[in-house]
């Protein structure tokens, strides 16, 4: 466990910034609790101080998680967002979209986000940007990456793409191995 | 006619029974089987169907003195009898010559004993037996055959009798039949034995009756052996790998519930109530698929009525229930949502505030999107009941010492509403995911992962405001889960257990702060419903760490053991929580609440001692020592080769309270200890502790 590097700093701040804009701020300085940003076997985490002082007790072999798992670093060494970011993007998101009902276990499953299921979206999303999506009653069940603004949006034809999905809650299910770092990592 | 007298002394010996209590003395009923016995034991083997010819001139003297023998008993049956009822039986002109001579001999008793009761008659008989044998050898063996048929009957009255138990009247009219029978076919033999001399007659009624004597003598014998029949024919089919016929091993294990539950008037006479469990425990392993020492546990542990309740229980599946995720929703709003989704369910109950009971549902409960958004968590309603317990204040600093999947630590993460923090120890990698998934999908940020034996935390995490321990077990409380722990648990993995769960609970106590404002309190809980695995861990931290039973605050529950089969703890246990899944309708669990009084590693504060001492009279301290050498050889293989040094001191030094309770106590008392330490049964994990102190030497 130790704090980021400059350069790792500066890509999960980059990820982050597309999804929370200028909330960044809010997010790094909190004003209830100070929390850090802390990688662990090439995992990203973001934890409140108090807690952060204590985990230093255990050991690094024997540390699994601590706080919100914000990202991984993948093998190349670019910065991913992961599906235990979701909160944390919810709480402070500028751009929003909301899935019918019919689509949301479509997403959910790992599936893009088309037009069709679209129920509603946020002002002023731009292509491109990170938005975070929510069920049509308010439950945020994964975030992606909007394909085009807002208004080209309402002009597409019902199976194109709207958003391009980078993480959903499904994965709780179906890639529960993913949480913990394995072989693979 | 014999099966008459046979019913009829029967009757009378019941009536005798329900209506003025046995005295100790010889029943009718021993006696008689005693007298079967002895006779059996003269004419060993048993006669077998054709026995008739040698059989008649053998036995000569013998038997006429087992005629005499019997003459005396039935007296003492008419005794019980009070001669009341008059058979009014076909007065025969020998009969009443035999009534004479049997009361000239023995005193009165009433003729319907006569049919059975005919030394004089019989002696006559034999003078002429060989004349007899010779001519009317295929009657004999005709009347055998009736003879058997009869019996045959007879048995089966029997099993109906064994199986109704007071019916008598139905049973009288069947042995009337019976009888008629008879009486019928004696009259056709008669006319057929038109040529014969009078006294020839006689010799072959004397022949019949002989027959008829040991056939009812058979009968008795099954009568009194009507559960051995069942209890001892069966286990050889099983053992023969034939298919158990389950309709009857349930009939028959209902048999025997009924008569434990009143032993003292249902009883077979002969049978120990110990043959009666053995036969309930193999017919219940049978039955559910147990082995034998589970059966046997249970009924150790609970009534036979309980015991069946349980595992009635047991194969039931328990209610599925849920818990809301007070971090993301509140119940009332998940409740409309999933209502809305075609869930079926309701509140589990007053005492507790998140949890809901489901009992059917359109879609699978564990993959809607509600569970995916983390919501609610699957969890069963028992393991609501540790967090309950353990009760963590916001901003406290709480263990879980065994957290995978993560379904109790996100309740305490709940409760603190996601403040202070949370140390989730698992030690096995492979629920480390699963815990890491749910702390994610819960929401829970408060909480360090992390991977240690829960034995070496102490070391790590120095002082913590609460710890939970949901130690490892037999899982004998959630069978209905895991069918496994059916066949697959013995004495010694329930001594493991228990031996884990010790070391457990001394690391999870050193890891607590006894100084701490708040807090100080450690919740041990397990989903075992054994003992050894619960009361007697706590009763051993209590004499090993200065800690105290409190009261959990959970409003319902069984109280825990003070004692079980010999064993007497400490008075507090009953504190703890037990919860049953026949009673509770939830898995079997254990809850107990601790309160750290000081950091000390041995109990010295007064209250405390004297309590001890006490217990120290009534000879609960046995066993204490081998058990403290125990918990420290454990805890010195984790710690270095210099704490091993200090803890082998410690180990040498007696804790200073024994020294002082024993001189107090004095010399008698002190013996007596000793004493009640020899004679309690040896804890089975002793055998553990001898090993590891052997390994010890070798290092």
């Amino acid at each position: 466990m130790r704090p980021l590097e400059e350069s790792e700093l500066e890509q999960v701040l980059a990820k982050l910034f597309t999804f929370v804009g200028k909330n960044i701020e809010t997010v790094l300085q909190r004003s209830d609790a100070p929390h850090s940003l802390r990688l662990h076997k090439k995992r990203v985490y973001y934890v409140r101080d108090d807690v952060l002082k204590r985990a230093t007790s255990v050991g690094r072999d024997e540390l699994v998680a601590l706080g919100t798992c914000l990202g991984k670093f993948t093998h190349s060494d670019k910065f991913r967002l992961t599906i235990g970011a979701l909160d944390l993007l919810a709480a402070h998101a500028k751009h929003k979209m909301w899935v019918k009902p019919t689509s949301e276990m479509g997403f959910m499953y790992g599936n893009h986000l088309l037009k069709s299921g679209l129920g509603r979206i946020s002002e002023n999303v731009a292509a491109n940007a990170g938005v975070v999506i929510y069920s049509m009653a308010d439950v945020p069940i994964g975030f992606a990456v909007a394909s085009k603004s807002t208004q080209d949006c309402r002009k597409l034809d019902p199976s194109a793409i709207v958003a391009y999905h980078l993480a959903d809650v499904g994965e709780y299910l179906r890639a529960e191995d993913s949480f913990v770092q394995g072989k693979k990592d | 006619m014999p099966p008459r007298a046979i019913k009829t002394t029967r009757s009378a010996s019941n009536d005798g029974s329900s209506k003025s209590p046995r005295s100790p003395a010889i029943t009718p009923r021993t006696a008689r089987a005693n007298r079967v016995k002895s006779r059996e034991a003269r004419k060993a083997p048993p006669p077998p169907k054709e026995e008739s010819e040698s059989e008649g001139e053998g036995e000569s003297e013998s038997e006429s003195e087992s005629e005499s023998e019997r003459g005396s008993e039935s007296e003492s049956e008419e005794d019980v009898e009070g001669g009341s009822d008059d058979e009014g039986s076909e007065s025969e002109s020998e009969e009443e010559e035999a009534q004479a001579v049997k009361a000239r001999r023995t005193g009165g008793f009433t003729d319907e004993n006569a049919k059975w009761l005919k030394p004089s008659s019989k002696k006559r008989a034999e003078e002429e037996s060989d004349d007899d044998d010779s001519e009317n050898g295929t009657e004999d063996d005709s009347d055998d055959s009736e003879q058997s048929e009869d019996d045959e009957d007879r048995s089966e009255d029997d099993d109906e009798f064994a199986g109704l138990d007071g019916n008598d009247s139905e049973d009288d009219g069947d042995m009337e039949q019976d009888d008629s029978e008879d009486d019928s076919e004696d009259d056709s033999e008669s006319s057929s034995e038109d040529e014969l001399l009078p006294i020839e007659r006689k010799a072959l009624k004397e022949d019949a009756r002989r027959v008829k004597e040991k056939e009812d003598a058979r009968a008795e014998q099954l009568e009194t052996n009507i559960q051995d029949d069942d209890t001892y024919h069966l286990p050889d089919e099983d053992d023969d790998d034939s298919v158990p016929d389950l309709s009857a091993i349930q009939m028959r294990i209902q048999e025997i519930v009924r008569v434990l539950k009143d032993f003292k008037n249902r009883r077979e006479t002969g049978k120990s109530r110990n043959d009666y469990v053995e036969r309930l425990v193999a017919d219940l392993a049978t039955y559910y698929g147990y082995n034998s020492f589970l059966i046997r546990y249970f009924l150790d542990t609970f009534s036979v009525e309980e015991t069946m309740e349980l595992l009635e229980a047991n194969e039931q599946q328990r209610p599925v229930t849920i818990r809301t995720n007070t971090l993301k929703v509140r119940r009332r709003e998940l409740a409309e949502s999933l209502i809305n989704r075609g869930v079926n369910l309701d509140p589990v109950g007053k005492w507790s505030k998140v949890g809901l009971i489901v009992y059917d549902s359109r879609v699978p409960i564990g993959a809607t999107p509600e569970y995916m958004a983390g919501q609610y968590i699957l969890q069963s309603a028992s393991s609501f009941l540790p967090c309950m317990a353990l009760a963590p204040q916001e901003g406290e600093r709480v263990l879980d010492m065994a957290a995978a999947p993560g379904g109790k630590t996100t309740y305490l993460a709940a409760l603190m509403r996601n403040t202070g923090m949370i140390f989730a120890n698992e030690y096995q990698k492979k629920r480390l995911t699963s815990l890491v998934a749910n702390l994610q999908r819960l929401g829970c940020t408060n909480a360090i992962v992390c991977n240690y034996d829960g034995r070496a935390l102490p070391k790590v995490i120095g002082h913590v405001d609460r710890v939970l321990l949901d130690a490892p077990c037999s899982g004998t409380g959630v069978i209905a889960k895991d069918s496994s722990v059916k066949t697959g648990k013995s004495a010694e993995d329930i001594a493991k257990c228990a031996h884990l769960q010790k070391e457990l609970l001394v690391a999870a106590i050193d890891c607590c702060d006894a100084n701490s404002k708040t807090g100080g309190y450690v919740v041990y809980s397990t989903c075992s419903i054994a003992v050894e695995e619960n009361e007697a861990v706590v009763d051993y931290i209590l004499r090993k760490r200065d800690v105290k039973i409190v009261s959990s605050g959970l409003e319902f529950g069984r109280k825990g053991f003070t004692s079980y089969r010999g064993k007497n703890f400490h008075p507090s246990v009953e504190h703890a929580r037990r919860f049953y899944p026949h009673v509770h309708n939830m898995d079997g669990f254990f809850v107990c609440k601790l309160k750290k009084l000081s950091n000390r590693t041995v109990p010295t504060s007064n209250d405390t001692f004297d309590e001890k001492r006490a217990a120290l009279e009534s000879g609960y301290f046995g066993g204490a020592h081998d058990g403290d050498a125990r918990v420290d050889d454990a805890n010195a293989d984790v710690a270095s080769e210099k704490d091993q040094a200090i803890e082998a001191k410690k180990r040498k030094r007696v804790p200073g309270y024994v020294k002082a309770a024993l001189a107090e106590v004095g010399a008698g008392s002190a013996k007596k200890t000793k004493t009640a330490v020899s004679s309690r049964s040896l804890p089975p994990d002793k055998k553990n502790a001898k090993k590891d102190k052997k390994s010890k030497g070798k290092k």
